[in-house]
């Protein structure tokens, strides 16, 4: 296999009884952009602290470049992290801040000097070096927090949600800008997060993670179209899923109809989830088209309508599309074969509201 | 109706308990008795304050409180290191046990100092059992400086514990993170954002500690008076109450001083004040 950094090898933890990490095998590849995706519990926070040395493994192993490093503590180790909080020394300033790690390394005087401003320029905060953290807004602490771990050199950073906190604008920018960073540093990412979105942005692999374990691992593009199962694809984006029965190969039936579809291999009659991405499905005069329902409601998103239709009583289908159409208009409902995903019904549970909210009250 | 109106009863405390019991403080301090029954204003007390008599005292309090201080920070920040400490689960329990103390009344735990170290107490047995007869534990600096350290002590441990335990662990893993071990953590990190409950701590303990009185009398004997006695003499024995205001006029110069200095080294936000 490539050149792994990190191997994580059934990894095992728990908090007071309860698991927060089950089992976990995962690697990370040198100088990739791999991202944590998950509701909060997830486990994805418990990962990146055991990479880093904060906690310890119960069970399995860590090793870097091959080596076990379950019982080396956290200043020993190659890796740096970029807190949630950004976590500055309030008693200092921003360029003993950034200097931390050098200072502690005995460097010469001149040599931090010039690392210092390097780093700073590469987070554009040049000449910021005299001011006091608390003098600065939430985004550019967290440059600076992102400085003083990148002058360590790391050969992996480690970033706890740090863009959690940053309002909109501000987070897509930062985005961008770390994803520049990380190709121009050639430094290895391991980036948590519970916005799918910025996951899908910035990533070279995705994992996605569900209850301490590791759900679905694969290239943004690949977790987004062949989600393995119904819970990946409702946290990855907006999904219709409803329930089906696989009919034979390439044929299956939902919603009181017989569709054709791309995937094979499930047995007959097997019951399944059938995912409908929003975007997928086009609305049709109502003379035409497969399904028929009526719109409940239509809403401006910007790029594209967000069109509610509900087939009856209990089935109501989420449309993306530019066109519109007033609510209370009868329409038809056309599914292409390969806008149907048939997923293996899961034991698993989509992520309830309650836990999306919980995502978003981390932010906080 | 503003808001401003429901201060007034604090106003009013404030102008009654305080302003008013300063006024004639000053008053007293710069007026004495005239032979006709009436009083005269007069600098005599204030020039007299300054006498070598008086300042000697108020050196050496100033000098014992010090001690007493350096020694309930030797003492006190160790210990709050200990309480603060992330493997040590008692904390809140120790923390009682310190502060205990100060639910006992002052003088009953000075009083109970002399027996323990009155000959025939139990530190003087112990040493015995070594050979060490006749101790002289009491009536003596030590006695003083021991009396003090045990009566304010806690006041020394609470600010610093409550500032070290103000410290985002968030800021200890940073530490970590970027190459620290626990040694440099503590120098570049615990130590530095201690810093302003040590400040309060001092100011707690060097501030009463300077105009305590009875601890000195009653540990050190009438030879050690500190300042405090010597304001409790004009008063209670001398009845010149006149002298004794001006004592306590300067004291509260002192102090005043004393709390500007250290108000200098302590951030308002980041303290780890007691209360």
């Amino acid at each position: 296999m490539a050149d792994k950094i990190i191997d994580l090898v059934n990894l095992t933890k728990s908090f007071d009884g309860e698991k927060a990490l089950d089992g976990v095998n995962l690697y990370v590849r040198r100088r990739e952009f791999i991202t944590l995706l998950g509701p909060s519990g997830c486990g994805k926070t418990t990962l990146l602290r055991l990479i880093a040395g904060f906690e310890k493994p119960d069970d399995g192993d860590i090793l870097f470049e091959g080596q076990r490093i379950n019982d080396l503590p956290p200043y020993k180790r190659r890796v740096n992290t970029v807190f949630q909080k950004y976590s500055l020394f309030p008693h200092m300033n921003v360029y003993d801040n950034v200097a931390f790690g050098l200072t502690l390394k005995k460097k010469d005087k001149k040599l931090i000097d010039q690392k210092v401003r390097e780093m700073l320029e590469l987070v554009n905060l040049s000449g910021f070096e005299k001011r006091e953290v608390e003098s600065l807004s939430g985004g550019q602490q967290q440059r600076i927090a992102i400085a003083r771990a990148l002058i360590n050199e790391p050969e992996v950073l480690l970033l706890d949600e740090p863009l959690a906190a940053l309002d909109l604008k501000l987070r897509k920018e930062m985005q961008l800008e770390l994803k520049k960073m990380q190709q121009q540093l050639g430094i290895t990412f391991v980036f948590v997060t519970h916005d799918q979105e910025e996951a899908l942005t910035m990533s070279d692999t995705i994992v996605v993670m569900n209850k301490g374990q590791i759900v679905q691992i694969g290239t943004p593009v690949d977790i987004y179209n062949e989600p393995i199962n119904a819970y990946v694809a409702d946290f990855i984006g907006e999904s219709n899923i409803l329930p089906g029965v696989m009919l034979e190969d390439y044929k299956c039936r939902f919603a009181g109809q017989e569709f054709i579809c791309v995937d094979r291999g499930f047995s007959r009659n097997e019951e399944v989830e059938i995912v409908l991405r929003p975007e997928d499905l086009d609305i049709t005069p109502n003379d035409r088209g497969m399904l028929h329902g009526v719109v409940e409601s239509i809403l401006f998103m910007g790029v594209h309508y967000e069109i509610r239709v509900r087939l009856h009583e209990d089935l109501e289908f989420t449309i993306h599309s530019t066109d519109y159409v007033a609510e209370g208009t009868p329409v038809g409902i056309d599914i292409e074969p390969d806008a149907i995903h048939v997923m293996k019904a899961s034991d698993m549970p989509l992520a309830t509201e309650e836990e999306l909210e919980g995502a978003a009250d981390y932010e906080a | 109706m503003k808001r401003s109106v429901f201060a007034t009863p604090y106003l009013i405390w404030m102008a009654i308990f305080i302003l008013v019991p300063l006024g004639i403080i000053v008053y007293y301090a710069m007026t004495a008795a005239a032979p006709d029954g009436g009083v005269v204003f007069t600098l005599d007390n204030l020039i007299k304050a300054f006498d070598p008599l008086y300042m000697g005292i108020l050196g050496r309090s100033v000098w014992l409180a010090f001690i007493a201080t350096c020694v309930c920070l030797l003492i006190g920040y160790p210990v709050a290191l200990i309480l603060t400490s992330r493997n040590f689960k008692k904390g809140s329990l120790l923390i009682i046990l310190f502060v205990l103390p100060m639910w006992m009344n002052f003088l009953l735990r000075t009083y109970a100092l002399i027996n323990i170290l009155d000959n025939g107490g139990v530190v003087a047995q112990f040493l015995g059992l070594f050979g060490i007869q006749n101790p002289k534990l009491l009536y003596n600096t030590f006695a003083i400086i021991l009396g003090l350290v045990y009566n304010y002590l806690p006041f020394m441990i609470l600010p610093i514990y409550s500032a070290m335990v103000k410290i985002d662990h968030g800021l200890i893993e940073a530490a970590e993170d970027l190459g620290a071990n626990s040694w440099n953590v503590f120098r570049r990190v615990r130590f530095p954002l201690s810093l302003p409950g040590v400040v309060s701590g001092i100011t707690m303990v060097f501030m009463p500690a300077v105009t305590t009185f009875a601890v000195s009398r009653l540990l050190g004997g009438s030879n050690f008076m500190m300042y405090g006695d010597v304001i409790e003499n004009q008063f209670f024995f001398m009845r010149d109450w006149h002298f004794g205001a001006t004592l306590s006029l300067v004291m509260m110069v002192l102090m005043l001083v004393s709390s500007f200095i250290f108000r200098k080294y302590q951030d308002d936000d980041s303290g780890g004040m007691l209360w």
